[in-house]
């Protein structure tokens, strides 16, 4: 099969059977890049995500990009990220297409009552798993309240606060230890 | 130009998304809703939940949502698609050739030590943002957040069935 047929399916693949976010996505994308397909050495696979994560961008694109450019280069890195994205793109421009008209619905608005309270609890169990896992010490402690009162009471971009976080994180070793 | 405002937009969302979908989750909002008023708090959770139950990331998700619900066509969900999609492009391809020195960049990971507590307050203003009164529309819906919460973080429940289960019972108590 042609390689650029089959980094499209291969990731495609990936994009139609994740359901959750980026994370969920990473056994899998382990399983067809490394054990099937053998694009990728562990070690690389490792280091290509170590990279996506602390680089900007949708975590599946950076991913995907990545990837696909290690095995074929800019147009590989293409048609890695189309794959990827496309199934989820068809699923929601058709749910966006249909959502609206039965959204009034009288059952459907019922069950988005009951949705939408547990949504907001999804988001917020994260943060203490996060919280325990980041080694915070006194002085940054105060970073996440901060940025929950600045965005919160002050409607402050949320990108200004990660420029600011970004210097301090540069000038804290200067003003702080030692 | 609503094309361009939302190839911006979601360029912009794109390039300052640190961390996975639950970060990106408030500057989406801070975006879509606070600045643009695209699309309203209630439609804007409904949006998330959908995200959730549905394959693929939040950041293609919402693009492609709102894309739609702006300009009413799937040209507009391809737009804001490719935006939120092209800075990890330019990133990637641009750090590729010499990543060992990147990942080992001091400079870099002094950076990343000052953005990560701010994720953490990234994704703590998502979640009270969304507390709003279309969301909480009375104490009812602070119990089912309150067992949605128990069922995740203890109970080790899917998200996906919590989304079901909360969905059956507010069929079943509205």
């Amino acid at each position: 099969m042609n390689i650029y047929l089959q980094i499209f399916s291969t990731f495609s693949k990936i994009g139609a059977f994740t359901i959750g976010g980026g994370y969920a996505m990473l056994p899998l994308i382990q399983r067809e890049v490394v054990t099937n397909k053998k694009w990728l050495s562990e070690e690389d696979f490792l280091d290509v995500l170590a990279i996506s994560q602390s680089t900007p961008g949708v975590f599946v694109i950076n991913i995907s990009v990545f990837i696909g450019l290690r095995i074929k280069g800019i147009k590989g890195s293409i048609v890695a990220a189309l794959g990827s994205s496309l199934p989820s793109f068809v699923i929601i421009l058709l749910i966006a297409m249909f959502f609206n008209s039965f959204k009034d619905n009288e059952v459907v608005e019922k069950i988005f009552k009951g949705i939408r309270p547990a949504v907001v609890a999804l988001i917020a169990v994260p943060l203490i798993e996060m919280s325990k896992n980041m080694n915070l010490n006194r002085y940054t402690v105060f970073i996440p309240f901060i940025t929950v009162i600045l965005i919160v009471f002050f409607q402050i971009s949320p990108i200004y606060i990660l420029i600011a976080g970004a210097i301090f994180g540069i000038f804290y070793p200067y003003l702080f230890k030692k | 130009m609503i094309y361009l405002q939302l190839f911006i937009t979601f360029f912009k969302i794109g390039l300052f998304t640190f961390g996975g979908g639950y970060a990106m989750i408030s500057l989406i909002q801070n975006e879509v809703v606070v600045n643009h008023h695209w699309v309203d708090a209630a439609s804007f959770t409904d949006m998330i939940a959908i995200s959730q139950m549905t394959p693929g990331p939040i950041g293609i998700n919402s693009a492609t949502y709102v894309g739609y619900a702006v300009t009413g066509n799937a040209f507009g969900s391809a737009i804001a698609t490719i935006a939120v999609s092209l800075p990890s492009f330019i990133i990637i391809i641009t750090i590729a050739h010499f990543y060992v020195q990147f990942k080992k960049n001091v400079l870099f990971k002094s950076a990343m030590n000052g953005i990560k507590p701010v994720v953490l307050g990234l994704i703590g203003a998502a979640a009270i943002l969304l507390v709003t009164k279309e969301t909480f529309i009375d104490w009812k819906s602070w119990i089912i957040f309150g067992i949605a919460f128990a069922l995740t973080q203890w109970g080790k429940f899917n998200p996906i069935y919590v989304i079901i289960l909360a969905g059956l019972s507010g069929y079943l108590i509205y």
